[in-house]
């Protein structure tokens, strides 16, 4: 059944394909059945191949499906192949699964948009190239399905264009993360340059033969792909882009800025591990990158007012965590904590998403309030996904992959005392911030009144989720509870496992303080925002306290400090160069032409005589020129 | 009799021609230009005539009836043309004719 593979990314594209020639001349109803349809049928595929793939394994834990040659130039021939392994099914499997949800969840939600087929074109688009971009054999068709998403966000993020901000938004999204595409490019390059082939298993083979470690070319080479992971994954220093692309629809923010999408630098950085093992400094950075963004996001998270912004902000911090991991060499945790992350952020995202709905485009959560008993399943599938995120013990799927990063980063070789302290300190963060939303959007008195309840189509994909929120942690428990390791076990015929140095009983001291201090946030966020509502206020009114706020509510003034270095000096030149200095020879030549024209047209003039005039001077001048020659 | 130079006769010549330019170049006047225009003319057969009588051949006149018959001619039509532009223009200025923007 694996040779169905290709299934998988095609039909969400023949999805787009049809709602983007016929989206407009067909009805509501039929375009879901062809949105919701292709990416269901893509999700049901890609279970049946996915169980395939555990119960029979293909030689080598790896199936290779050639789909078409793209180009065959001087050695150099890219096909459009498709690589699975376990890597790669436990990503499909998440983007298609989650991806179906939202997809069901946005016909309900979108129903009177006017954009509606549009919409179900575009995220039948993004689909499609999220999987090609996981499914890649090669790096150049990863950069292609690379690219597609990131289209794909820029179009979703400004889909009511009308407004000129979302505009603003979209465009921001899409060239902040350019940079970090452009160094990923140039990564290619000196890839190919390198080790002359771009097919990522043979590229790591060759990397590992004719590379040393902490050489030169394969720093550079990782420090490059980790620009685009950076960019595209909204990590320290291009994170400035996420908390604005909340300008888009909320399933999309659950789909793209949420689930799949941010975590593709992840998932490059899982898959190219080999490059970034020999590249050591890099690999450091990696971590060191994660733990500063989970930090600052997180603080960032605890100040503001929209409820979409905590959310962004709190997606750039968990992948923070996924980053940490990364760099402390623990893969299989960080795809752990992709997989947790895209269920319960999903799941969180939706959520936000029926309130906002329902309360007609609110965004504030100080407008919200004491919604718990208006929408009672949201306020229940809301408060787990919380749980999860906060990583609440036992209970939910958060804990045990949150758990297992900052346990990895104490233990692992390449972790320490100062990247575990700054998981720590995340997990309180988390915490708060998270419980300081649930706190005022569902307790507390109203202040607005739900005009729209959620129908079955979004429900469903709340539960579903809440549901896998809470048991998708169970197929990977730590060492001393349980010790199942399906999910490590399955990731390591791709990912090299990590093995802690510390023995069980530090794991149970840092267990037990993991959980107090995630109880603990929670217990923070209870007594600052729910039992006495005035002190955070209080807090943030005094001088040092209102600075912070200001401060950390702009995301630790990023966006100010990259307006003044290269926004307005950019601006600045472009306004001074307006008509471009390189038209000038051009412009000049024109101008040359124009006078003399000018000059030769006043000699038609009309007037008889002064043409008499000129025939004479001729005549005189030829004359003279033959007598005096 | 003492025959003339043909020095004399060539600037003679070259003098009625260009006191002939002289007067198509500064005269607005189209009837004067049509006349100005067969002064410059007689000035050409005038030197005809001075080269034929130096060279003892007849071709010199003949020339010189020639362009006699060429100047009727051209100013039959030259006359016809300044009576449709008096009526068209109500002037004889040649300068109003300029209807060119240049």
């Amino acid at each position: 059944m694996l040779e169905l593979l290709w299934l998988i990314p095609c039909l969400p594209f023949a999805g787009f394909i049809v709602l983007a020639v016929a989206g407009k001349r067909i009805e509501p109803r039929a375009v879901a059945f062809v949105g919701v349809g292709s990416v269901a049928a893509s999700a049901v595929i890609s279970v049946i191949v996915a169980v395939d793939f555990m119960t029979a394994p293909p030689p080598g834990y790896a199936y290779t499906q050639t789909i078409w040659q793209w180009l065959d130039v001087a050695g150099f021939s890219p096909g459009v192949t498709f690589y699975l392994d376990a890597l790669s099914t436990v990503m499909m499997l998440v983007v298609t699964i989650v991806g179906f949800l939202i997809h069901l969840y946005s016909s309900e939600f979108m129903e009177e948009d006017e954009g509606y087929s549009r919409f179900f074109a575009y995220m039948n688009l993004f689909v499609g190239s999220m999987l090609v971009l996981l499914l890649a054999r090669n790096l150049l068709l990863f950069y292609l399905g690379w690219e597609g998403v990131g289209l794909c966000s820029y179009l979703l993020i400004g889909f009511w264009y009308k407004d000129p901000n979302n505009g603003y938004a979209a465009r921001k999204a899409f060239v902040v993360t350019r940079v970090g595409d452009a160094a990923m490019a140039v990564g290619l390059f000196l890839l190919y340059n390198g080790l002359g082939t771009l097919q990522i298993q043979e590229l790591m083979q060759r990397a590992h033969q004719s590379w040393s470690s902490g050489s030169l070319l394969p720093v550079a080479a990782a420090a490059l792909l980790l620009g685009g992971a950076v960019g595209k994954s909204a990590q320290l220093p291009l994170q400035t882009w996420l908390p604005d692309a909340m300008a888009g629809p909320t399933p999309v923010s659950a789909l793209i800025h949420a689930a799949t999408m941010v975590t593709a630098g992840v998932y490059i950085i899982a898959r190219t591990h080999v490059l970034f093992e020999l590249a050591p400094p890099v690999l450091a950075a990696v971590a060191v990158i994660g733990a500063l963004t989970l930090l600052l996001s997180g603080f960032s998270a605890i100040t503001q007012k929209d409820i979409k912004r905590v959310l962004a902000y709190s997606t750039i911090s968990q992948i923070g965590y996924m980053f940490l991991a990364l760099g402390v060499g623990a893969w299989s945790a960080a795809i752990f904590h992709f997989m947790t992350h895209a269920f319960f952020k999903a799941l969180l995202f939706l959520g936000a998403g029926v309130i906002i709905h329902g309360l007609h485009h609110e965004h504030d959560m100080f407008k919200m309030g004491g919604l718990r008993k208006q929408l009672p399943v949201t306020f229940w599938t809301f408060l787990i996904g919380s749980a999860s995120l906060s990583a609440i013990p036992l209970v939910t799927a958060g804990f045990f992959s949150k758990d297992q990063i900052i346990w990895l980063a104490w233990s692992s070789g390449r972790g320490g005392t100062w990247l575990w302290a700054a998981g720590v300190a995340g997990a309180l963060l988390t915490s708060i911030y998270t419980f300081r939303m649930v706190f005022i959007t569902f307790f507390g008195e109203a202040h607005a009144q739900v005009s729209k309840r959620p129908g079955l189509r979004m429900i469903i994909p709340l539960v579903v989720l809440a549901f896998l929120s809470v048991t998708g942690g169970y197929i990977q428990l730590p060492a001393i509870m349980g010790n199942i390791t399906v999910f490590s076990g399955f990731l390591h015929t791709a990912l090299p496992p990590v093995r802690p140095l510390s023995g069980e009983r530090m794991e149970w001291i840092l267990e037990i303080i993991a959980v107090v201090i995630s109880l603990g946030g929670v217990l923070v966020a209870w007594l600052f925002f729910l039992r006495t509502r005035g002190l955070a206020t209080r807090l943030a009114e005094t001088s040092p306290g209102m600075l912070l706020h200001r401060f950390w509510f702009s995301g630790w003034a990023f966006d100010w400090v990259y307006d003044l270095l290269f926004v307005r000096p950019f601006v600045w030149l472009a306004r001074i160069n307006r008509d471009d200095f390189m038209d000038l020879a051009y412009a000049g030549l024109a101008w040359y032409n124009r006078s003399l024209n000018r000059i030769l047209s006043l000699t038609q003039n009309g007037r008889v005589r002064f043409y008499a005039m000129g025939i004479a001077l001729g005549a005189i001048i030829t004359v003279a020129i033959a007598v005096l020659r | 009799m003492m025959s003339i130079p043909m020095e004399h006769g060539l600037i003679l010549a070259g003098v009625l021609f260009a006191f002939g330019l002289a007067g198509v170049l500064m005269r607005r006047n189209v009837i004067f230009i049509l006349m100005f225009i067969e002064v410059m003319l007689n000035a050409a057969g005038l030197a005809f005539v001075v080269a034929g009588s130096k060279w003892n051949q007849a071709d010199g006149q003949v020339m010189f009836i020639f362009i006699l018959t060429m100047a009727a001619a051209e100013v039959s039509v030259g006359l016809a043309l300044v009576l449709k532009f008096y009526h068209k223009f109500r002037t004889l200025d040649a300068d109003a004719a300029s209807r060119m923007r240049g």
